[in-house]
């Protein structure tokens, strides 16, 4: 009865480890009816429209008139006009700055801080701290926005009082800078719970000889905790700026502006493609977009393969 | 005589000591104080008889949730949100289930290569960077403004996690049961629904909780594929709340998102609690 268990795995005996595998009696032909629904519509709703951007992209589709009726071939004329264009050039260096300041500095920053300075506290601090954390990470997008397009509001937000700045327009003269806090806020949990594995996987010994020897707290973070947790930091800073750089809910808070000044990739092409109707433009910039994650997403393959093997 | 240079020394660095882990208390205080900000008026304003944007402290009343329920559209928009966090749910959890099975138990050759491209392809092909190719196919077959439209496109997205997850299930699933189901006759489907699920429920109760409340959250999508108000969820309704009246009503706002925000909170706190597993990552936003 327990031959699946005691079945030595080698290749020998290969045919009677498939009929051992194979306990349900279901057969290659059942297996593939059971695996091909949700193939196809993964197919159909997710690898297509990645290959469909390809064509698309080439084209002169638009939302209304002649061109959405029969749109023309145009080869690479979107590309051509995308990356001649300065507002182009302007979203992608937002975007960096975005990534760059919210994602990878801001969150892993302040999420392995919070990580660190709960570490070794219990009860109800440590539970506070984390719940509203994790709170600012579950709570839907558009009222995320909300609650700080109220805080941040130029007559009677919450800020301006505390800081005594009242009359301040935060999203008029800062724009760039809020989103990216706005971005620390509603993403950081994610670091901060990863980091908190990572430090609780540190070997607690070698933190107790590093102190035996004299090692400051910054010089114990420096040689024992983060060549401990190198591995969850690269793979923490490539998850984060996936994410960041694909998030849209910035758009939520700013609408990208003003004047465009936090029109990062996603509301861009949002705002080239539905509300301006130039959706072969819009197909050929999110061709660009795909590509950046298709590279930071196979750089993420690499690093946890590697990983994997020591 | 040599003493005293090695305590003052010494205390130097007590000193200096206490003093970064104080700043570093500070610090971390500040930040926790940030977060709690803007939590502060999601909680309060929704019970105060006259709300403003500023923090105060609330003239206490139910009024705005008895209000609350006389607008069309909160109510409904919160009926259509569930609509779409369950019908999301059924046909992953039904699909992904039986995909996962499959995997689990057959070598399909290239298995494990295809379960890490469709992972790889879930990641690349975000809501954002696929929205014009996905709002152009989703026009062409005409199911803009349709639910359909929203739930295959929202279900294709998500199922590649799903079928990650629960073939890892799957796998710790002791075969000996199967086994024993088919001497005495039952075939695979009646295996799987009768054996495998009622095992693997945990697994299945994961899932369906994680796409729930990813569809819950889930903007973009019903943003640019649906078109009228009455069909809204509570995610759209609630940037419409904001954008589209002019002089914003703050009674209707804050205990419309309080109300909207409930339900994940609830769930994430008490399931986290109860069972201790993270959200994995993936489609979030």
């Amino acid at each position: 009865m327990t031959t699946s268990t005691t079945t030595p795995a080698g290749s020998a005996i290969a045919p009677r480890r498939r009929r051992a595998d194979d306990v349900a009696g279901l057969g290659t032909v059942r297996a593939g009816i059971f695996v091909a629904p949700a193939l196809i519509l993964i197919g159909i709703f997710l690898l297509f429209p990645a290959v469909w951007t390809i064509w698309l992209g080439m084209t002169d589709y638009r939302l209304t008139g002649l061109q959405a009726a029969s749109p023309e071939f145009v080869g690479l004329d979107n590309y051509v006009e995308a990356l001649t264009d300065p507002s182009f050039w302007n979203s992608l260096w937002l975007t960096l700055i975005f990534v760059l300041f919210s994602g990878i500095i801001g969150q892993t920053l302040i999420g392995f801080g919070l990580a660190w300075s709960v570490r070794n506290i219990d009860g109800w601090t440590k539970g506070l701290i984390e719940g509203l954390v994790l709170a600012a990470w579950v709570i839907p997008a558009s009222v995320a926005s909300f609650l700080w397009l109220v805080l941040l509001d130029r007559r009677s937000g919450t800020i301006n009082g505390l800081l005594g700045t009242e009359g301040t327009a935060w999203l008029i003269d800062h724009p760039m800078q809020s989103i990216i806090i706005f971005n620390i806020w509603v993403g950081t949990a994610f670091s901060m719970q990863l980091f908190s594995s990572a430090l609780n996987a540190v070997p607690p010994s070698q933190i107790e000889s590093a102190k035996m020897v004299g090692a400051t707290g910054w010089q114990q973070l420096r040689d024992v905790i983060v060549p401990n947790i190198k591995g969850h930091i690269l793979t923490n800073t490539l998850l984060i700026t996936l994410w960041t750089f694909n998030t849209f809910t910035p758009y939520l808070v700013t609408a990208g502006g003003p004047n465009g000044k936090t029109e990062i990739l996603s509301v861009y092409i949002y705002e080239t493609a539905i509300p301006g109707g130039q959706l072969g433009l819009g197909a050929a910039i999110s061709l660009i977009m795909l590509l950046i994650n298709l590279v930071i997403a196979l750089a993420y393959v690499r690093v946890s393969k590697g990983r994997k093997k020591r | 005589m040599t003493a005293t240079p090695v305590r003052k020394v010494a205390a130097n660095t007590t000193v200096r000591h206490f003093l970064a882990r104080v700043a570093f208390a500070l610090i971390m205080t500040i930040v926790g104080l940030l977060f709690a900000l803007p939590l502060v008026w999601l909680v309060l304003a929704p019970f105060d008889a006259t709300p403003s944007l500023s923090l105060s402290w609330p003239d206490w009343t139910l009024d705005n949730f008895a209000r609350l329920a006389e607008n069309p559209y909160a109510l409904r928009s919160i009926g259509n949100s569930l609509l779409l966090g369950v019908g999301t749910m059924v046909i992953v959890v039904v699909l992904g289930a039986l995909a996962a099975y499959a995997m689990s138990r057959i070598r399909i050759p290239g298995r494990d290569g295809i379960l890490y491209a469709l992972l790889l392809l879930s990641s690349i092909v975000t809501g954002t960077a696929a929205m014009v190719p996905t709002f152009q196919i989703i026009t062409q077959l005409g199911l803009i403004n349709s639910y359909v439209g929203v739930l295959l496109v929202l279900a294709g997205g998500i199922l590649p996690t799903v079928i990650f997850i629960l073939k890892d299930f799957m796998d710790s699933i002791p075969k000996s049961y199967e086994e024993s189901a088919r001497l005495y006759g039952a075939g695979p489907f009646r295996i799987l629904r009768d054996v495998v699920a009622p095992i693997a429920r945990p697994g299945l109760a994961f899932i369906s909780i994680w796409t729930i409340v990813q569809v819950w959250g889930n903007f973009l999508v019903p943003f640019i594929l649906l078109r009228s108000p009455d069909m809204q969820p509570a995610a759209v309704l609630m940037y419409t709340f904001y954008t589209e009246s002019g002089q914003a009503d703050l009674r209707l706002i804050s205990t419309f998102a309080l109300l909207f925000s409930a339900p994940v909170l609830i769930i994430y706190f008490v399931v986290n609690r109860r069972y201790g597993f993270r959200f994995h990552g993936g489609i979030k936003s």
